[in-house]
């Protein structure tokens, strides 16, 4: 497993445990169920903390939390369950998150691109998957037609920029 | 039509690009075909019975004529020289090798062709009526509103992996040819009492194994919202649909599990929240310029009889029945709409060869804007032919095996590829459509009988729509034997109904005849220029119970 964040191959600060494991020193990712029974607990260790989302999961029960997790974690349990691309897009540009969103799970090459538009700026990737490959298929397109929670510009505001200098090139 | 601007083109091109790279992975073996499967999946390659098969999207049915000799030239060069046109306004090719499709993407992406959203379980290509900008009774050209949802659907990464595919299709006119109640979302263009333009919008409607009319959730969305409404209902489902069960996994189970008013509150808090964002905002500017590419083409101003057309109906028996069915009213004065078959006497429905394609476009350059459409009952249409023209494109047509005067009638059928072409299917569908072609095959019989509609489905799938045909046909197994289930009164316009089951199924031998013996029951019990429909409709299904069962 290797871990992408902001385009860069990095090291996982973050262990995953499960409900029933002891807590390791250092950061942790919980599962959303640990986190609502252990919550003070684990925030009064002071390190990082992160909750992970089974997909079903909605992020509704973090909302209020979010200002004291430094990772939420998607699962998309095979490429084909798209729910927690939703939940990604909601946490982003409803609720304003401004940590780390990790997609986990069946995570493939083909779905790069589709993730980091909804917001997903870190990936658990298989070992397969090289700096080329993620070069690759994150930038297979250079245009977009919908707005999403990447904020890149979307082709209707440039062709609205285009003819705005086409306007002003014939005013002068 | 819509032309693609610089933006549109490099999309498409990366596109190819991308898929290009992917066939060569697969044919150089780095890819298994469970690999490739996912990828060719988003590019409209199937896999079926014998071969591939590539679906081409023909965004609302729209075609140029350029195309159309692109389609052509494809099916020369890379198939068997014939396409075929889907109920979703679609053209497959069925024999194209792996190693060829990259070129055909190419071709394709030459004259702004793609294959994008023509499967997989994201927002498909969207669907409307053939008569677009032609109707006498349209509010405004669904073109317009459907290009709009082409362009924010196409690529959506938030969904391209919703629980099912997922179908839009659009009408401007009060009768509807697109059959919005039966699919995922459906769009009726409305007017307010101050003549602005909204959408009345249908959610929850489709076939299958478990057919479902789509109920009405909004009387009407104001035109700069329609995308973040349907962002709103496209995200109540990706968040709620079902993913246990691919049988149950459309919307339409959603919305009948939770209720129509449970899903319109959670569709209606979505949308009050995306509208707040204000993101997805529709710009006048932006509706003005695709609006642009939709406007009327320079009629003449001519009358509106033709007394080239009068003396031609009276002159020629075939051309007049012809004019009768396949020819319809043109909201201009001295124009008309016209249907072409591709329902010939014993053939497959929405077949074309490439000769066939090629005529019908120099007949569209010639004499109807250069513009064709392509119909979700597998045919085509030219928009706009001026009366006085009509003869001539009946003698052109004519000599490409064109002009069968059968549409509406009991001969223009509906079939899905059944047994042919398809690993599911329990029975046969195009050599049955065949037989009923054949039987009954006499033109003047046809009108006669007047408008009836049949539609088979080789399985439950229900590609071929049957239990929306006036007369539907399922093919059902029986221990290894082809049976045929019969449905009536089924309709897809704007009184959608779905068919009820008339009895036992027939053999193969015996649902021609069983066919014959409904149509001799309609006669017997019609009221003067009553349709099928509206007879089934009066009198219902014990008539024909009766009759289809008391001799066997
Ligand atoms: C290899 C097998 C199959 C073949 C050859 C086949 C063929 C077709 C064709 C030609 C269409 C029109 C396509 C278009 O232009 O988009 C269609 C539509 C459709 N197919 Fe299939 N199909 C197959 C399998 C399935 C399966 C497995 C399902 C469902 C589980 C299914 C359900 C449908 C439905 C619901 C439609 C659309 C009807 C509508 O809403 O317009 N098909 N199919
Ligand atoms: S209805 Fe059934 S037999 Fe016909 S094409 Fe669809 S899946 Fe195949």
């Amino acid at each position: 497993m290797k871990l992408i964040k902001n385009g860069e191959f990095v090291e996982d600060r973050f262990a995953t445990v499960g409900d029933e494991d002891d807590l390791p020193d250092g950061p942790v990712i919980v599962s959303l169920e640990r986190w609502q029974a252990e919550g003070d607990a684990l925030r009064a260790r002071n390190t990082a903390i992160g909750v992970r989302l089974k997909s079903g999961q909605e992020p509704t029960p973090i909302v209020e939390d979010l200002d004291k997790l430094d990772v939420v974690a998607l699962e998309f349990p095979t490429y084909r369950n798209g729910r927690a691309y939703s939940y990604a897009r909601l946490l982003r540009e409803r609720h304003g998150f401004k940590g780390e969103l990790r997609a986990v799970g069946n995570v493939l090459r083909d779905q790069f691109q589709f993730m980091v538009r909804c917001g997903i700026d870190a990936l658990e990737v298989g070992d397969n998957i090289t700096p080329e490959i993620w070069a690759e298929n994150a930038g297979s397109f250079s245009l977009y037609y919908q707005p999403a929670a990447d904020g890149r510009e979307t082709v209707l505001s440039l062709r609205h920029r285009l003819a705005q200098r086409a306007r002003e090139r014939a005013a002068v | 039509m819509y032309r693609y601007d610089e933006f549109d083109h490099q999309l498409v091109n990366e596109r190819v690009a991308q898929f290009s790279g992917q066939v060569a992975r697969r044919l150089s073996g780095e890819l298994t075909e469970d690999e490739f499967k996912p990828l060719r999946l988003m590019n409209g390659v199937y896999l079926q019975l014998h071969a591939y098969m590539l679906r081409i999207a023909v965004p609302y049915g729209t075609l140029s004529s350029k195309q159309m000799r692109m389609l052509a030239h494809i099916g020369r060069k890379y198939d068997r020289g014939y396409g075929h046109f889907t109920t979703r306004q679609n053209l497959q090719f069925n024999w194209p090798a792996l190693k060829d499709v990259p070129d055909i993407l190419k071709d394709l992406a030459s004259v702004e062709m793609h294959c994008i959203q023509t499967s997989g379980n994201c927002i498909r290509n969207v669907t409307s009526d053939q008569y677009a900008g032609a109707a006498k009774s349209e509010i405004e050209d669904p073109r317009i509103v459907s290009e709009i949802i082409r362009q924010w659907s196409t690529f959506h990464p938030e969904f391209s992996f919703l629980p099912r595919k997922f179908k839009i299709a659009v009408t401007g006119t009060p009768d509807d040819r697109a059959a919005i109640r039966v699919h995922d979302i459906g769009i009726q263009i409305v007017q307010d009492d101050k003549q602005n333009i909204g959408y009345e919008i249908y959610v929850g409607g489709g076939l299958g194994r478990t057919p479902m009319i789509g109920k009405k959730i909004a009387d009407f969305v104001p035109k700069e919202d329609l995308l973040a409404y349907l962002e709103a209902i496209m995200r109540v489902y990706n968040m709620y649909g079902r993913r246990d069960n691919i049988y149950k996994a459309r919307i339409k189970i959603l919305v009948h599990e939770i209720g129509v008013e449970e899903m319109k509150r959670q569709v209606e808090a979505e949308f009050a929240e995306v509208r707040k964002a204000g993101t997805l905002h529709l710009p006048e500017e932006e509706v003005a310029r695709i609006e642009a590419y939709f406007q009327a083409p320079a009629y003449e101003s001519l009358p509106d009889e033709s007394t080239e057309l009068n003396k031609a109906v009276l002159a020629d028996r075939d051309f007049a029945n012809w004019v009768k069915s396949n020819v319809a009213q043109h909201r201009v004065p001295g124009y008309a709409i016209v249907n072409i078959s591709l329902k010939p006497i014993g053939g497959t429905p929405g077949d074309c060869s490439s000769d066939q394609m090629d005529a019908v476009a120099d007949i569209a350059e010639k004499y109807s804007f250069d513009e064709l459409r392509v119909t979700h009952e597998q045919n085509l249409t030219l928009a706009h032919v001026r009366k006085k023209d009509l003869h001539a494109v009946y003698e052109a047509l004519k000599k490409h095996d064109l002009a069968t005067a059968n549409i509406n009638l009991i001969t223009d059928q509906i079939a899905c590829p059944g047994l042919d072409y398809c690993a599911l299917a329990n029975a046969r569908s195009i050599p049955l459509a065949q037989e009923i072609s054949r039987r009954f095959a006499d033109i003047e019989r046809q009108h006669e009988i007047g408008e009836l509609k049949i539609n088979t489905s080789g399985c439950i799938n229900a590609c071929g729509h049957h239990h929306v045909g006036h007369i539907g046909i399922l093919g059902v197994d029986k221990k290894g034997v082809e049976y045929y289930q019969v449905t009536l009164g089924g309709a897809a316009d704007e009184k959608t109904a779905i068919g009820d089951i008339v009895g036992r199924a027939f053999t193969e031998d015996e649902i021609v005849d069983a066919i014959e013996t409904i149509v001799t029951t309609y006669i017997g019990k019609r009221n003067e220029g009553e349709r099928f429909i509206d007879t089934y409709r009066r009198i219902g299904v014990e008539p024909f119970k009766e009759s289809l069962y008391e001799t066997h």
